[in-house]
Order: structure tokens, then C-alpha cells, then sequence
């Protein structure tokens, strides 16, 4: 019964990592974006709702809608417009310097204008657990699940199966030929924002009930998400899916099983080890770079 | 050489004016988390101050000086604690108010002990009035006092025979723990678990199926407040049955605030609490509500009696003198009809540990509910 809960708890964590890694995983492969606000842009949103409801008095599903176009936009559209774009010609380097610059904005943004002390953030649906041959199980933990790998499912199907995905992908392969074989690169690009603004957005909708809204929440979600794209595979959904899945389980199980106090650290052996045997990570792809 | 004389006149003027003006102003600095893990006790203790500052000054301060404080933030990290005390000090302060985490207190205290300042904590951390430090003074009870409160509560109100005991890795949990562990193994209680968790973790899911998995009759948390609400939410979600024991921070409505009903049925021990039945008390939680927009826990008592103890004592020595003031503090006990700022009778012993009433009390439908007093340990 321990070991369903552990395992139906580390799924539900390791849900929320997959989702944030495969919006990392996702700028990576479109644009090189090393995004390392990434942890940031899941705390942002829990307080946009926050927002809409202390000080434009809205309801909490209205909130949850203004919240999502907040994202978008500020995640989506203007992380590309006024960060991405202008950094990139300059190299990836001085881009990843001007994410962790954002990330400490955001930060210290929100804990200047909205508050530095944690904020309870209001459930999207009901706190009851369900009884499941004698272990108990949270609807909570279940929908975190459900919701986030539909999501993931959905993004697949939408990348794989429509025109606009396989163009994306197009343009994350090869965006000169891309381009050349008519492919709006640009757009492409923007929507690949505008997705993972919608999955950060998504995944601090779903664990803000839970960790509570706190402007350092990034901090734990962005590590956690760096390293299940790199223990996955960086250049695969299915590869960062596996790894933020992974990585919700190993953390629980060593927890729960080796020490709390060295729970930490499991997670950067896992980083270690794969870095040193398989690099390309569990389910990537070797990628060679002519110099 | 005119213009000279000029310029050495209005620097003569300003340098005098300066003068008066330190003259008629008592610096007490106040160096306390702001942000980080304890930005809620921080500003709890911050504005329990602030409210008594101002109270104060509108009187008419002390001994005819106005109070002049400044909050700076410690990000509850103890290293930059220690160097905004260093920088209070360089401005000669009375007194100096705060930090409330121990791990600051422990690492900052030796300079104003240098400096042969008073400085008043929230911090309750044992060993830290065990150093023989004659200028620390504690705004409540150390771990050495509250622990064998709650020992007692776990033998003889829950009736335990075994507990698990989860508490943060930081001095202030660390040093909880060990006390705890010692008063359950004075009692014959025994620890079935015993999990370590950190300063601003979110995820407490394994902890508690650790915790759920050890089979013991109660679980004692002893973490900071926004830890202890994402403990009880993670304990709700995964069903919990066993009673969750703490002490003070578990009950403290921040807590309550942010677990919401998860909260409901935590209990324990409780140095001070803004729900307890002493009318000073009532009327301090309207006022600091009225002002500040919530309602204040345990830390917004602390830091709004410290000041009070400042002024009772400071005007009962007649003058602003340090050394005087830390002898006087030493075996000194206020109580509200000597200084109603003081809320409930409060006595310091030789090492600075306080002694006051304490309340057993437990969350019900969202709010502290006291169950019993309990009484002065001196008494």
C-alpha cells in the first residue's frame, strides 16, 4: 500500500516536472533557448491570478482565465519579442545570462509588489481522497496526473498529426530548409512560446494548491525541470516526459526509503550518471555538431 | 575668506541641529526576516513593533525621546543577519530588536554581546540563552521550557506510546527535535520516525507517507509556518488520521491561513497566541488587525512586547544606559498593571529565558481554540 502511494505521489510531482521540461525541452529545440526563468515562469501565473482577484475583484474561474492570456502574453509573446530576440543574435550564452537575470526580476518583482510570504492559492477541484485496495489515494494527486499527461498527450498529437505541428518541427530540425520549403519560421517560433507559456501556466495552476504561491517557488521547479530534460533527453518530448516522471518517483522513493535529508542529492546523481553514460539522456537522440 | 565663514557656520548649525536632533531620538534598530522562509514571522514581529513604536511616540517615547527604528531585511539567510547587526551597531543603537530564526540569532548575537548592546529575539532555539551571554532576552519561551510542556501533553492529554517527529533542518528545528526527543525519552515515549525536512521545502509528499507508514499514535511538527500549512495540506491529502501535535508555530493563524481547513484538528502547545482568553491580548489582536490588514500571530506578540519591555525597563533605570538596562532585565517581572504594553505577566531569569502562562489549544473550524492554561513554571 506504501509503495502505491509513494508511487501514485511521485507520479503526481513528476507530472508537473514533465510538463514544465517539455516547454523547456520545446525553446530549446526551436530557438536554442536555454530558458533558466523557466522555474520563475511557474510561479508567475499562480500570482497573476492572484492578482485578478485581490485587486480586479474577479472570481476564481475568471481569475484562471486572465491568468492563462496574462501568460501568454507576458510569457509567451513579450519573453520572445523584447528578450528572446533581441539576445539570440548575440549568442546563446548572453541569452541564458538574461533569462537568469529575468528570473531574479520575476522574483524580486513579485515579492516587491505582491507579497514575500507564501499564499494560499484556491483548489480546481475538491481536496477528498478515494480509498484504493487500502492505500489512500488524493483526487488531487489523480487529476494532477490526468490533466498534465492529457496535456502532454495532446501536444503530441497536435506536433505529430496536424500541419502546424509538423512545421514546427520542421523549423526545430532544420529552420533554413524550413524556411526555404515555405515554412513561416517565425511564427513557428512564436507558437512554440506561446505553448509553453500555456504549459508553466498550466502547471502552477495545478501546484499552487499545493506548494502554495510563493514568489522562490521557481527556484525548486526550475532545477527540478533543468534536470528531468537532461536525464530525459533534451531533444525529445517523450524523453523530458520520462525524465520530469522519473524524477517525481525517484525523489519520493528515496525520501521515503534511503533519507529525507539526502533526498536532495538523488536527483543530481541521476544528473551525474547520465551526463557520464548516456549523455544524449534516457530516451534522446545522439546529436553530432560539426564545428 | 567671507563665503568661508559662511560655509563654517551653516556646518556648525547643521552638525548642532544633528545634534538635538540625536538628542531627542533613541535608535532601537530592528534587523528580522523579511523574505525568505521566515518572511512570516518576520513581519509579523516587524509590525508588532511598529504598532508599539508608534504607540509610544505618540505618548510622548521614552523618557521624553522619541523611538526612531528601521527595519532591514535579514532574507532569512544568517550570514547577511550578521552583517545588518554589525551595521546597526556602527550606528550606536539602545537596543536592538530581532532576528526570530535561531540559525541568525546564534551567529549575530556575539556582536552585540561585544558591543555590550541589549538585544531582544524571537528566536527559541535552547542553547542560545545557555551561552552566558548577558545581553540576550527572549520574547518567548526557549525549547528547553516549551518542550517539556508538549512532552507532557503527548503522555497525558494524547496518551501516546509512540510518535513520529517531523522538524526543519535549521537550528531552530534541530534544536526542537533534540529537546523533543529527550522529554519523549524521560517519558518512556517512543520515536518511531524521525524525518528531517528544509527550510522552504514544497514538497512534502514522501515525508508524510514516511510519517503515515511508521504506525506511531501522533506526529509531532516542528517546522517553520509556511512549512507546517504544506505539511498539514500534504497530511489532509493522504489521509492522515493520527492527531498532529505542535508547538506555538503549528497553531499560529498564519498557519491556519494557509493550510485553511487543513488545519482543522492540529493541536499542542502554545507559548502565545493572539486567540487566548486575556483581554490585553483581545485588544492588541483588534488593534494590530485594524492596522495592518490580518491578523497577527505569536511573532507580531513578540515584537510588539519587546518594545514595551524596552520602555517599562529603560524608564524604571531613568536613563539610557546598556549596561544598566541588561542588569536590570535580569530576574525582572512586568506585568500588565506596571505596563499594560506587556499583555500577560512576563518574567526574564538570569540567562535571559522568559517565564510566562502557556495554553494548550487546538484548530477548529479554522481558528486556535485554547483547551487549558497552564501556569508559570515559577510558580
Amino acid at each position: 500500500m506504501a509503495l502505491l502511494q509513494i508511487l501514485i505521489s511521485g507520479l503526481a510531482t513528476g507530472a508537473i516536472y514533465a510538463l514544465v521540461a517539455v516547454g523547456f525541452m520545446l525553446l530549446w529545440q526551436t530557438s536554442q533557448t536555454i530558458n533558466f526563468a523557466q522555474g520563475e515562469f511557474v510561479m508567475l501565473p499562480a500570482f497573476f491570478v492572484l492578482g485578478a482577484m485581490k485587486f480586479g475583484g474577479m472570481p476564481f474561474w475568471l481569475a484562471i482565465v486572465v491568468g492563462l492570456l496574462l501568460s501568454l502574453i507576458v510569457l509567451g509573446v513579450l519573453f520572445k519579442v523584447l528578450l528572446v530576440d533581441p539576445m539570440l543574435r548575440h549568442g546563446v550564452l548572453p541569452l541564458v545570462i538574461s533569462t537568469i537575470a529575468l528570473a531574479l526580476f520575476f522574483k524580486e518583482g513579485v515579492k516587491t509588489w505582491y507579497a514575500a510570504e507564501a499564499q494560499p492559492f484556491p483548489a480546481l477541484w475538491s481536496n477528498d481522497n478515494l480509498e484504493i485496495g487500502g492505500a489512500v489515494i488524493s483526487v488531487q494527486n489523480l487529476v494532477i496526473i490526468v490533466v498534465a499527461v492529457t496535456a502532454v498527450l495532446a501536444l503530441q498529437w497536435f506536433l505529430a498529426r496536424t500541419r502546424t505541428g509538423r512545421c514546427m518541427q520542421a523549423t526545430a530540425q532544420n529552420p533554413a530548409l524550413a524556411r526555404i520549403l515555405g515554412v513561416r519560421v517565425e511564427r513557428m517560433i512564436l507558437y512554440t512560446f506561446l505553448i509553453n507559456a500555456a504549459l508553466v501556466a498550466l502547471a502552477s495552476f495545478l501546484i499552487s494548491p499545493i506548494y502554495l504561491a510563493k514568489f522562490s517557488n521557481g527556484e525548486t521547479l526550475g532545477m527540478a525541470a533543468f534536470i528531468a530534460a537532461i536525464v530525459g533527453g533534451f531533444n525529445q518530448v517523450r524523453g523530458a516526459i520520462a525524465g520530469g516522471l522519473l524524477l517525481g518517483v525517484v525523489d519520493n522513493l528515496a525520501a521515503s526509503y534511503i533519507s529525507t535529508q539526502y533526498r536532495g542529492a538523488i536527483p543530481l546523481f541521476l544528473l551525474i550518471a547520465v551526463i557520464l553514460f548516456r549523455p544524449q539522456g534516457l530516451l534522446g537522440r545522439a546529436e553530432e555538431r560539426s564545428v | 575668506m567671507k563665503s568661508w565663514n559662511r560655509a563654517a557656520l551653516a556646518a556648525a548649525l547643521c552638525l548642532a541641529a544633528a545634534g538635538v536632533q540625536a538628542q531627542q531620538t533613541v535608535n532601537i534598530p530592528d534587523v528580522i526576516e523579511l523574505s525568505g522562509a521566515g518572511a512570516v514571522s518576520g513581519t509579523n514581529w516587524k509590525d508588532g513593533v511598529t504598532l508599539a513604536v508608534d504607540e509610544i511616540n505618540a505618548k510622548g517615547g521614552i523618557l521624553g525621546r522619541k523611538i526612531v527604528t528601521t527595519h532591514t531585511d535579514t532574507q532569512s539567510n544568517p550570514g547577511v543577519s550578521r552583517a545588518l547587526v554589525q551595521k546597526a551597531l556602527d550606528n550606536d543603537p539602545y537596543v536592538l530588536l530581532g532576528p526570530v530564526f535561531s540559525g541568525s540569532v546564534k551567529v549575530n548575537m556575539l556582536l552585540a554581546q561585544q558591543a555590550e548592546v541589549p538585544q531582544f529575539t524571537g528566536a527559541e532555539a535552547a542553547d542560545i540563552t545557555q551561552m552566558g551571554n548577558p545581553y540576550i532576552f527572549r520574547t518567548s519561551f526557549g525549547q528547553q521550557v516549551s518542550m517539556p510542556k508538549i512532552a507532557n501533553y503527548v503522555r497525558d492529554g494524547i496518551k501516546a506510546r509512540s510518535v513520529a517527529v517531523v522538524w526543519v533542518n535549521n537550528d531552530f528545528g534541530k534544536g526542537g527535535r533534540d529537546s523533543f526527543i529527550k522529554e519523549m525519552g524521560s517519558r518512556g515515549i517512543k520515536v518511531v520516525a524521525d524525518v528531517s525536512t528544509e527550510s522552504g521545502q514544497v514538497d512534502f509528499a514522501a515525508d508524510v507517507v514516511k510519517v503515515k507508514n511508521a504506525g506511531a499514535d501522533c506526529i509531532f511538527v516542528y517546522t517553520n509556518e509556511e512549512e507546517s500549512a504544506r505539511f498539514l495540506r500534504e497530511a489532509k491529502k493522504q489521509g492522515i488520521k493520527v492527531p498532529l501535535l505542535g508547538e506555538t508555530t503549528l497553531l499560529g493563524q498564519k498557519v491556519i491561513d494557509l493550510a485553511g481547513d487543513a488545519a482543522n484538528g492540529a493541536r499542542g502547545h502554545v507559548g502565545l497566541s493572539v486567540d487566548v482568553p486575556v483581554p490585553a491580548i483581545q485588544e492588541f489582536k483588534a488593534k494590530f488587525s485594524k492596522r495592518f490588514g490580518y491578523v497577527p500571530d505569536h511573532n507580531g506578540i513578540k515584537g510588539y512586547t519587546a518594545v514595551y519591555a524596552i520602555k517599562y525597563v529603560t524608564t524604571k533605570i531613568g536613563k539610557f544606559d546598556r549596561k544598566l538596562f541588561a542588569k536590570t532585565m535580569h530576574g525582572l517581572t512586568i506585568t500588565p498593571a506596571m505596563e499594560p504594553g506587556i499583555l500577560i505577566e512576563t518574567s526574564w531569569d538570569d540567562k535571559g529565558d522568559i517565564d510566562r502562562i502557556s495554553f494548550l489549544a487546538e484548530v477548529v473550524d479554522g481558528k486556535q481554540k485554547v483547551t487549558a492554561t497552564l501556569p508559570k513554571l515559577g510558580k
